[in-house]
């Protein structure tokens, strides 16, 4: 048995890496997400336009504006000179944030009164723009700060914020470990999900099943070769997410590892369930992306799963890559070790249960 | 080429009528249609929502003093942060590692005394989850709001601590309360159309090549004119109900507002087809296949579609050559006007930029593909 | 105007450097009647089709039909002009009436016109009854029919039908012969492309076509013509005739051979020079008689002979030895019964066929033949009743009967992306071959089929001759003692087929047992028996020669396979309550 295994398992991989087509499913993804995605997902805010409308003739409002002007967040700073010319500049969405600086500005900020800024903030694009002026409100607290103290007055700012695991919340550290997670996803699926339809396509399933070997036997022979695939990924990816990109690499690799194997077998399981179902090499791969959109958008890779509402939480919790996501970024970033992650590592094992039970289920079913 | 027919009108129907009962019995093409729009609606609506609203912070108070008490009341009471509180430090640090919560605030034994005193280092500590680094962002700066009015209360209320502070008044256009979603299912909408006019449409022409029918129609006087429109025709209304309903939704069950002219939705919504079945009909016309064609309209319509139109993640902190690639894709200019209609309603500068590279981009695409097909099979 | 079709040198490459679909194709085909155009897979038919359908660009040369060059004047060519492709153009999810509403419109067929067509069409094609069916849900016949109404619609003066036959049962292809036929007496010029050298033997005028070149254009009488004296029947042989055909085929004085029943049929390589049939060690009974020489024996000619009667293949295998117990019956169907729903495709079917025997299964498209096949080696599940191999219930020991049968499908079905030298390694290992014993097999297949110099070559890359080989090597890797053959020959040309049943003779004296399903007449010759499936049901079994023997008439005193075929459906009382599609 263990000897007819080794040979499906070689025929599988030969499949996969002699046919140019599959070649270039199993590694054009892999090479456009890591140049395209980390510098394409970002949510980060940079080269931000901030438009400033000063009716303060006074040397404070100046002063802030200079503060502004030196601000690393905004590269481009828009005098506008009219409340009309500051509607259009938000309107025409040539400035993120408008701030208005008041006639009386100078004058409050030299009584020791409070001064107030107006801030227009482009709500069509509520998420950037929202950081953008979370940068510019600490400019203006900083430069209050300095003022006050230059007064003899108490600093109104007192807050110190520090990022833990990724101080410089660089959006890099967490879409590389992420990377890991989706490429794995797409090699366990397209090799699963393909192989049966391509060898239903070519006749050749029914020459396997002719044969003595046995529809679990089949299947453990197209299981392996996609977790071997999903290693051989994940695993450059993530040498290129600590040798390329500088992520660190804090927690363990054999807990890396393990979680990667069930990960991977908990979707080979659902690709040879929709391998089973489908007809067509085409249905199959309408069948993988039809899971793999949802997959990937619900499991806290572009939102975290805390702000979905209550039934989304809970697909979030049943699909596979939303435990393997904190995984990852807790074997990168928080040093997750085996005890760490075993939280999400036993969803992982009830996922794996489950679609391999319906794999199965499927394959003897639709097929032997 | 020679094609020497004239048009026929007769024959334009027939063909769309043959794609349009082929449309209603292919349970698949209704699929992606109208359920998978809404699937991706309800996705994207719920599932992408970028607002941390009611985050995870856990708050340690060291100070059993008064205005630590009512600082921690009022962090409490805010709509933005869920607080849950802790005796130890070292409990919340394994919580903030664990996931359970996004970050922190303490307030250090001596907070009522410094901030009597104003001696600096400041004392409220915030640490944040750097590995959502979104949620990062947030936490601190809500932190950092909260604070800064709870002071100015506070100095209002107390003639002794006198502060000669700024007061920032946000004020947020377009989109008063910042919910992400406002921007995120218009957005979506884009994708919606990507998906029906580039890969149905690469889809069903493959077909045709697949299982021979587009040899037999060759081989009768149908003109190039009237295969090409007949593939267009039936999947331009097809999109167009979809996108309505789309819209529908959007605005009954998501809420977001539309202050826009619908007509000129159409408008855009057609002009974005353009390119997208140009796209969908010259990679099945390249391909012949139907893997192949979703394959490629997957990577060249969708992926662009999804990372580098802006609709989620901002083109301008993009690196300069990603930048660059973006304004080839039409999908950055339909998204930008389906923001501005359904937010801004009409802004002309945005809208005529759009509208120039949509026009563009469409008769760009749809040239090529009418240049690509020919009457044989060479 | 004499001629319907001018080809003038006419060449086709699909690369530019790749070699000529068409070479330098020159040929005037006739007016009026049925032209044949024939050849082997691969001969460039299906690429001549559709340069006159304009649907291709010639590399060089020139072509007219019926006056027309098929580019410059495409736009008016097409309103005369019918051509039904390989998969008969059809939409298979609109009804028969929407897809003759669609090729009307498209062909400008509009009002009384319209009307007196679609009455015309649908009693012709006897379609009338169906033509709320969708498309998809018609057998293959009428689907052929159909696919001709469409094609007939607005009247054309060419029509040109890609290979309309292949995948057909004899009786579809006959009626669909009878209708073109007429449509042919009315003055249509009819060009009809085919692999059956039986079909393109009833046509006025053939282009027989052979890797790219013209054999032969002319009527087919006149090549068979050539023939004459040279075609033999062998008769009263006692002894094992497929060893008898090896050894004939061996003799200098014979050109080719195949089995026919209990004669065999040769052909001689000059008239009158016989070989001795002392020397054969035919019996004593034997006789030659001469008979009427066919197309296929002058496409035999034309290509210089058949393979020879050496099989390397029955050298290398190994003697089958049984337990005397199943001997008697290695394959088994007991009350076999499959339903899908109501409808049961194969209906109480009970026979069993002894080592060493070629057991042939036909019957219309549809009747459950494949049905019947697929229980047989294991690729269905029964209803009910039993399918066993050696003794072995497929039903409860599924993987120790499989290891002890060999299957080959219509499409050799093999992995099209893997070397020939992986594809052994890994067929012999799935049956549980390794180490030297897997070396020592894998040698021997390429040996016996010589496949030494493609090893590294993919079977996509491969000719059909080759592809066939290699799927036979990969069956038979595991010495089984049954081997299955689903459709074996479809669509390959008249010297392989001869190769690969010279294969199947040679093991079949090894002792294996054979079971093969066809719709090709002379295939089902070859087998000891038959058994003739036709609504589920077996309606006969028998030797070749018996069941022709029953489908004798006054008028057909000597019926061909075909048309005992034919007879014994058409003379089987319909079963009340069952879908006649």
């Amino acid at each position: 048995m263990f000897r007819r295994l080794i040979t499906l398992i070689k025929k599988e991989l030969q499949l996969n890496l002699r046919d140019p087509q599959s070649r270039v499913l199993l590694f054009l993804p892999v090479l456009l997400q890591l140049t395209l995605f980390p510098f394409a997902a970002t949510l980060e805010v940079k080269n931000a336009t901030l438009a400033i409308l000063n009716h303060d003739l006074g040397g404070s409002g100046r002063e802030l504006v200079q503060r502004l002007a030196a601000a690393r967040a905004f590269p481009h700073l828009l005098m506008v000179t009219s409340q009309a010319e500051l509607t259009r500049v938000v309107d025409e969405q040539r400035a993120l944030v408008a701030l208005e600086v008041p006639a009386d500005f100078s004058r409050k900020i030299a009584d020791g009164r409070t001064a107030d800024v107006l801030a227009v903030i482009d709500g069509r694009r509520s998420n950037s723009a929202q950081i953008a002026f979370g940068y510019a409100q600490s400019v203006i607290l900083g430069y209050a700060d300095e003022r006050a103290t230059q007064a003899g007055r108490p600093p109104t700012s007192a807050v110190i914020v520090r990022n833990f695991y990724n101080p410089n919340l660089e959006y890099q550290w967490f879409i590389l470990p992420v990377l890991v997670a989706v490429i794995t996803t797409l090699g366990s699926l397209i090799v699963t999900a393909l192989s049966v339809a391509r060898e239903r396509e070519q006749g050749t399933l029914d020459q396997l099943l002719v044969s003595p070997l046995t529809p679990a036997l089949i299947m453990v022979g197209k299981a392996v070769p996609a977790i071997m695939v999903a290693f051989v990924q994940a695993t450059v990816i993530a040498l290129a997410a600590v040798f390329i990109y500088r992520v660190p690499f804090q927690g363990s690799v054999f807990a890396l590892y393990l979680s990667m194997l069930f990960y991977a077998m908990s979707l080979a399981g659902f690709g040879l369930f929709i391998s089973a179902l489908c007809e067509t090499q085409q249905q199959a791969f309408l069948g993988v992306f039809s899971f793999m959109v949802p997959a990937v958008m619900l499991s806290g890779f572009v939102a975290p799963i805390e702000n979905m509402p209550l039934v989304f939480r809970a697909i979030a919790w049943v699909d596979p890559l939303s435990h393997f996501i904190v995984i990852l970024k807790g074997v990168f970033l928080k040093g997750y070790g085996l005890a760490d992650v075993w939280p999400n590592l036993w969803p992982l094992l009830l996922d794996t249960i489950f679609t391999m039970s319906i794999g199965y289920w499927m394959f003897r079913r639709r097929i032997a | 080429m020679t094609d020497g027919a004239s048009f026929s009108v007769r024959r334009l129907l027939a063909l769309c009528r043959k794609e349009s009962l082929q449309i209603v019995r292919d349970p698949s093409s209704i699929i992606i249609a109208f359920v998978l729009p809404i699937a991706l609606l309800m996705i994207y609506g719920y599932g992408v929502n970028l607002d941390a609203s009611r985050v995870r912070v856990g708050v340690l108070i060291e100070d059993s003093g008064a205005q630590a008490t009512r600082f921690a009341a009022v962090l409490a009471a805010s709509p933005y942060l869920e607080t849950h509180r802790y005796a130890a430090r070292e409990p919340m640090v394994a919580a903030l590692r664990s996931g359970a919560i996004r970050g922190y605030v303490v307030l250090q034994s001596d907070f009522g005394t410094r901030l009597a005193a104003g001696r600096s280092p400041a004392p409220v500590e915030v640490v944040a989850d750097g590995a959502e680094p979104n949620t990062a962002n947030f936490v601190a700066s809500y932190v950092q709001g909260i604070w800064a009015t709870w002071a100015g209360q506070e100095a209002a209320q107390s003639a002794s601590v006198r502060a000669g502070s700024i007061n920032v008044i946000a004020r947020y256009w377009f989109n008063p309360a910042a919910v992400s979603r406002n921007f995120i299912v218009p957005g979506s909408i884009a994708l919606i159309m990507t998906i029906i006019g580039a890969m149905l449409t690469s889809l069903v022409i493959a077909r045709e090549w697949e299982r021979g029918t587009m040899e037999a129609l060759l081989s009768t006087p149908v003109t190039r004119t009237e295969l090409l429109l007949s593939k267009i025709l039936p999947y331009y209304v097809l999109a167009i109900a979809s996108m309505l309903l789309c819209v529908a939704l959007a605005v009954t069950v998501f809420a977001v507002p539309f202050r826009g002219s619908l007509l000129l939705l159409l408008l855009y919504t057609s002009l974005f087809l353009g390119s997208a079945l140009g796209i969908g009909l010259l990679l099945s016309t390249v391909t012949r296949n139907q893997f192949n064609a979703a394959q490629a309209s997957l990577n060249v319509a969708f992926l662009p579609a999804t990372m580098l139109s802006g609709f989620v993640y901002e083109i301008a902190s993009m690196p300069a050559p990603l930048r660059a690639v973006t304004y080839l894709i039409p999908a950055r200019y339909f998204v930008n006007a389906l923001q501005t209609l359904f937010q801004a309603g009409f802004v002309g500068r945005i809208l005529l930029e759009d509208l120039v590279f949509l026009t563009a981009s469409a008769a760009f695409f749809l040239g090529l593909t009418a240049l690509k097909t020919r009457r044989r099979l060479d | 105007m004499t001629s319907a079709i001018a080809l003038r040198s006419l060449t086709h490459r699909f690369a530019a450097a790749g070699s000529a679909a068409l070479d330098a194709v020159s040929a005037e085909i006739p007016l009026g009647g049925i032209s044949g155009l024939v050849g082997p897979d691969g001969a460039g038919k299906t690429t001549l089709m559709r340069l006159m359908a304009g649907l291709l660009k010639p590399t060089a040369g020139s072509l007219s039909v019926v006056g027309l060059d098929p580019l410059s004047q495409g736009a008016e060519l097409r309103t005369v002009l019918g051509y039904m492709p390989q998969k008969f153009g059809l939409y298979e999810d609109l009804t028969v009436e929407e897809n003759l509403d669609l090729y009307a419109d498209l062909r400008g067929v509009v009002g009384a016109e319209r009307k007196r067509s679609f009455s015309e069409l649908l009693a012709f094609t006897d379609l009338a009854a169906f033509t709320d069916r969708p498309a998809g849900k018609l057998s293959g016949g009428m689907k052929q029919k159909l696919g001709l109404a469409c094609v007939l619609l607005g009247r054309p003066r060419v029509l040109l039908l890609d290979e309309p036959s292949v995948g057909v049962d004899p009786i579809s292809r006959r009626e669909l012969w009878r209708m073109v036929t007429a449509l042919a007496a009315d003055g249509m010029a009819v060009v009809w492309s085919t692999s059956y050298l039986d079909e393109a033997e009833r046509c006025a005028f053939i282009l027989l076509m052979n890797a790219g070149r013209v054999a032969y254009a002319g009527p087919p009488a006149d090549l068979t013509g050539r023939l004459a004296g040279r075609s033999v029947q062998l008769t009263g042989i006692e002894t094992n005739r497929r060893a008898l055909l090896g050894r004939a085929l061996d003799a200098p004085q014979v050109m080719d051979g195949v089995i026919q029943g209990s004669r065999i049929r040769l052909v001689l390589r000059a008239a009158g020079d016989a070989p001795d049939l002392a020397a054969l060690a035919a019996g004593p009974a034997a006789a030659l008689v001469a008979v009427a020489p066919r197309l296929e024996d002058a496409f035999i000619d034309i290509l210089g002979g058949g393979p020879g009667g050496h099989s390397g293949l029955a050298a290398v295998m190994p003697p089958v030895s049984l337990p005397e117990a199943s001997r008697g019956a290695v394959i088994r169907a007991e009350a076999l019964t499959k339903k899908f729903g109501d409808f049961a495709a194969t209906d109480n079917v009970t026979f069993s066929v002894p080592q060493g025997e070629i057991f042939g299964l036909l019957g219309p498209n549809g009747a459950g033949k494949s049905t019947t096949f697929k229980m047989l080696c294991g690729l269905l599940v029964p209803t009910s009743g039993t399918a066993s191999v050696l003794g072995i219930d497929l039903g409860r020991d599924a993987a120790r009967a499989r290891q002890e049968l060999g299957y080959m499908a219509q499409k050799f079905s093999l992995y099209g992306n893997l070397s020939v030298l992986q594809n052994l390694t890994f067929f012999s290992g799935v049956y549980g071959l390794e180490g030297r014993r897997q070396a020592g097999k894998i040698d021997e297949m390429i040996h016996a089929f010589a496949l030494g110099p493609y090893l590294g070559t993919t079977p996509t890359d491969l000719s059909l001759g080759y592809k066939q080989r290699l799927a036979l090597a990969c069956a038979l890797m595991h010495d089984p003692a049954v081997l299955f053959l689903d459709e074996p020959t479809s669509g390959v040309d008249p010297v392989t087929r001869r190769e690969f049943w010279g294969h199947i003779n040679g093991v079949v004296q090894k002792g294996v047992t054979v079971m093969v399903t066809t719709h090709f007449m002379d295939e089902a010759e070859y087998c000891d028996r038959i058994g003739l499936v036709y609504r589920g049901q077996m309606i006969a079994v028998g030797p070749p020669d018996a069941l022709k023997a029953t489908a004798a008439t006054a008028e057909v005193p000597d019926p061909t396979m075909e048309e005992a075929f034919i007879a014994l459906v058409e003379g089987h009382p319909p079963v009340a309550g069952r879908a006649a599609a």
